[in-house]
């Protein structure tokens, strides 16, 4: 329904909106933090200027938006989004800019992780891909995504700031084939005398992730799989942890917004005792206290710092996504090797 | 039996190191926190507490954004805003036609948009909000030695300012011009309340601070008429409601900091109603 509404408007505005643009002028693209930002980028190549709205290294989780934000959108010509409840903030400060522009959900389509029944779910999935691979997984998609929207349009009449699902989605790259693709779509109506650019930079780039999820896969699966247990401040990688087989285990909920509770870390630190797991792990973004009480109290070592929900800065080694996704391999591997 | 009881009361504190310190953390505040609570009940400065721990907020932006999440930048900048905001209220009630809860009112207000500010135009608040509200499991050695030492230095200078408080308290305008040590007895106390709400914001978060500092002695109100009795009941009500909160906290899946001061409340409405001293039970009869 949603989808219906802003697609019909995003035609006749995407026509407005092409039709005033001069020929060497940019798609100016809002996105809404650093990690959409890249994807962006790579997609749009020379022809866009991105704006993050969260920028490197801050939490999408509690950002406040300021007017300077209201005004950047209203100026764009292309809003980007992660969806999933995600971005909580978004839908206001999109009403308070009066922004009637062409808005791109990257995550339209995509595989949701359901937090309610993760267990059961994530386990599903495991043997599902492992099984199975690429063949049966559009039907899914399609299935699972309207179910989704369903839940969404729900969600948002309750008001809910996060909803049942996992917003982490970029951590899968099959993922993120998605997301560039719905990008690549949101770029063409925008300015389609550059389709066939966006078109060939979105393949390119879909390739490079092609060759990155290989490389990744053969790195994590030098670990045993039932040594593939790590502890990070908040759960952000459900969808890493579906693809690669890694069992994910987190203090704080799917949100940084969450306050942690005793029962809940004694149960984190029995966890770590019991199943022997050999690393915890650090965020960018998050208090990382809690996650350096909990390696004291276990023989669990902190294995370094992974990037969760937003890129570091060009001197940093996560500074774009494929940066990102190796970089994270390369710790946990490290870190589980020793 | 004994077993069970201890599985239920002794173990999660035996077993885990953060139920240790987070229980640590609350004695040591209990005993810096809850005279200084106590004192100011009896000054009728309860809100003072409150608007202080507004005041704080700038002071420890700044600090967090300088240094991240350093116990000391944060320590240090919370301390200076707060007595900044203390002195600079104190100073206007003594020297104006003003009365001094408007004054601190329009500073602590001051203090807190300016703290607002701070945290909001640097992009985004990489959960300081976690720092506002709380960390009472994250508790690690930093605030643990700051904590201790804070409520060292708390204690001892209320012990040296206790006479002049105590005539404070019963008749300040005669002390004010029977003695100079007034004006020192003032600002030094408003000083503590200052260390102590910042030793309690790294423990409980700068909101239930106050909490842990005036619920106690609100408690200790209704059951005791001497000063030393109601010392004694409000550490006592802090701390057990401090190992409570825990352990409900622990059995119950509750956020820690909000479930011990719960708890004090709880206490609160118990002694409310059943206080031997003007609470609602034996008001009536007598």
């Amino acid at each position: 329904m949603f989808k219906k509404i802003c697609s019909s408007s995003a035609v006749i505005l995407g026509l407005t909106a092409s039709a005033t643009v001069m020929a060497e002028q940019k798609v100016a693209v809002i996105s809404s933090f650093s990690i959409l930002g890249d994807l962006v980028s790579e997609v749009g190549q020379e022809h866009v200027v991105v704006t993050n709205l969260v920028d490197v290294g801050d939490d999408a989780h509690v950002f406040n938006p300021t007017p300077q934000d209201a005004k950047a959108i209203s100026k764009a010509q292309l809003v980007v989004i992660n969806g999933l409840q995600f971005e909580g903030w978004m839908p206001r400060l999109i009403g308070a800019a009066n922004y009637k522009g062409v808005q791109v959900i990257a995550s339209n389509g995509i595989d949701v992780i359901n937090t309610k029944e993760e267990h059961e779910h994530q386990d599903d999935e495991h043997e599902k891909h492992s099984d199975n691979g690429h063949d049966k997984h559009n039907d899914e998609e399609h299935e699972e995504h309207e179910e989704h929207e369903e839940h969404e349009e729900h969600e948002e009449h309750e008001g809910h700031e996060h909803g049942d699902t996992d917003p982490h989605a970029w951590h899968s790259i099959k993922n993120v084939k998605i997301y560039v693709h719905n990008i690549a779509e949101g770029l063409m109506q925008v300015d389609p005398k550059h389709r066939s650019e966006y078109q060939q930079n979105a393949t390119n780039y879909i390739q490079k992730l092609d060759k990155l999820e290989l490389k990744l896969t053969t790195q994590i699966a030098s670990i045993p799989a039932a040594e593939r247990k790590v502890i990070t401040p908040h759960d952000a990688f459900g969808y890493f942890a579906r693809d690669f087989n890694v069992t994910f285990l987190a203090p704080q909920g799917t949100s940084t917004e969450y306050e942690a509770n005793a029962a809940d870390v004694a149960a984190l630190i029995k966890q770590i005792r019991h199943e022997n797991v050999k690393a915890v792990f650090v965020e960018n973004i998050a208090d990382n206290r809690l996650i350096e009480q909990i390696s004291r109290e276990t023989n669990a070592k902190i294995g370094g710092k992974l990037y969760s929900d937003a890129l570091s800065y060009s001197d940093k080694p996560a500074a774009t996504y494929i940066q990102m996704m190796q970089y994270n391999v390369d710790t946990i591997v490290a870190a589980l090797k020793n | 039996m004994i077993t069970q009881l201890y599985e239920l009361f002794i173990a999660p504190f035996a077993e885990f190191a953060f139920m240790q310190r987070a229980l640590w953390g609350v004695i040591v505040l209990s005993i810096s926190a809850t005279p200084v609570g106590v004192f100011l009940t009896l000054r009728r400065m309860s809100l003072t507490g409150d608007a202080m721990a507004h005041a704080i907020l700038p002071g420890a932006a700044i600090g967090f954004l300088v240094s991240g999440l350093s116990v000391t930048a944060m320590t240090i900048g919370g301390i200076v805003a707060g007595c900044v905001v203390a002195l600079l209220a104190g100073m206007v009630a003594r020297h104006s036609n003003a009365e001094e809860d408007s004054s601190l009112a329009a500073f602590y207000l001051l203090s807190l948009a300016v703290g607002v500010l701070i945290i909001s135009s640097n992009g985004s608040n990489v959960d300081l909000l976690h720092v506002l509200f709380g960390s009472t499991l994250a508790l690690n050695d930093d605030a643990l030695v700051l904590l201790t030492i804070i409520a060292t230095v708390s204690t001892l200078a209320l012990a040296i300012l206790y006479r002049p408080l105590v005539m404070e308290c019963v008749d300040p305008h005669f002390f004010k011009t029977v003695s100079k040590l007034s004006a020192i007895a003032h600002y030094g106390f408003l000083l503590l309340v200052v260390l102590n709400l910042v030793a309690g914001f790294h423990a409980l978060g700068t909101l239930m601070a106050v909490g842990l500092m005036i619920l106690p002695a609100a408690i200790a109100r209704f059951w005791s008429n001497r000063l030393g009795g109601m010392l004694c009941i409000a550490f006592f009500s802090a701390v057990i409601s401090g190992y409570c909160g825990l352990f409900l906290s622990y059995h119950a899946s509750l956020a820690t900091s909000p479930a011990i001061v719960l708890v004090l409340g709880m206490l609160y409405i118990i002694s409310l109603i059943f206080g031997r001293q003007g609470g609602l039970v034996f008001k009536n009869n007598s």
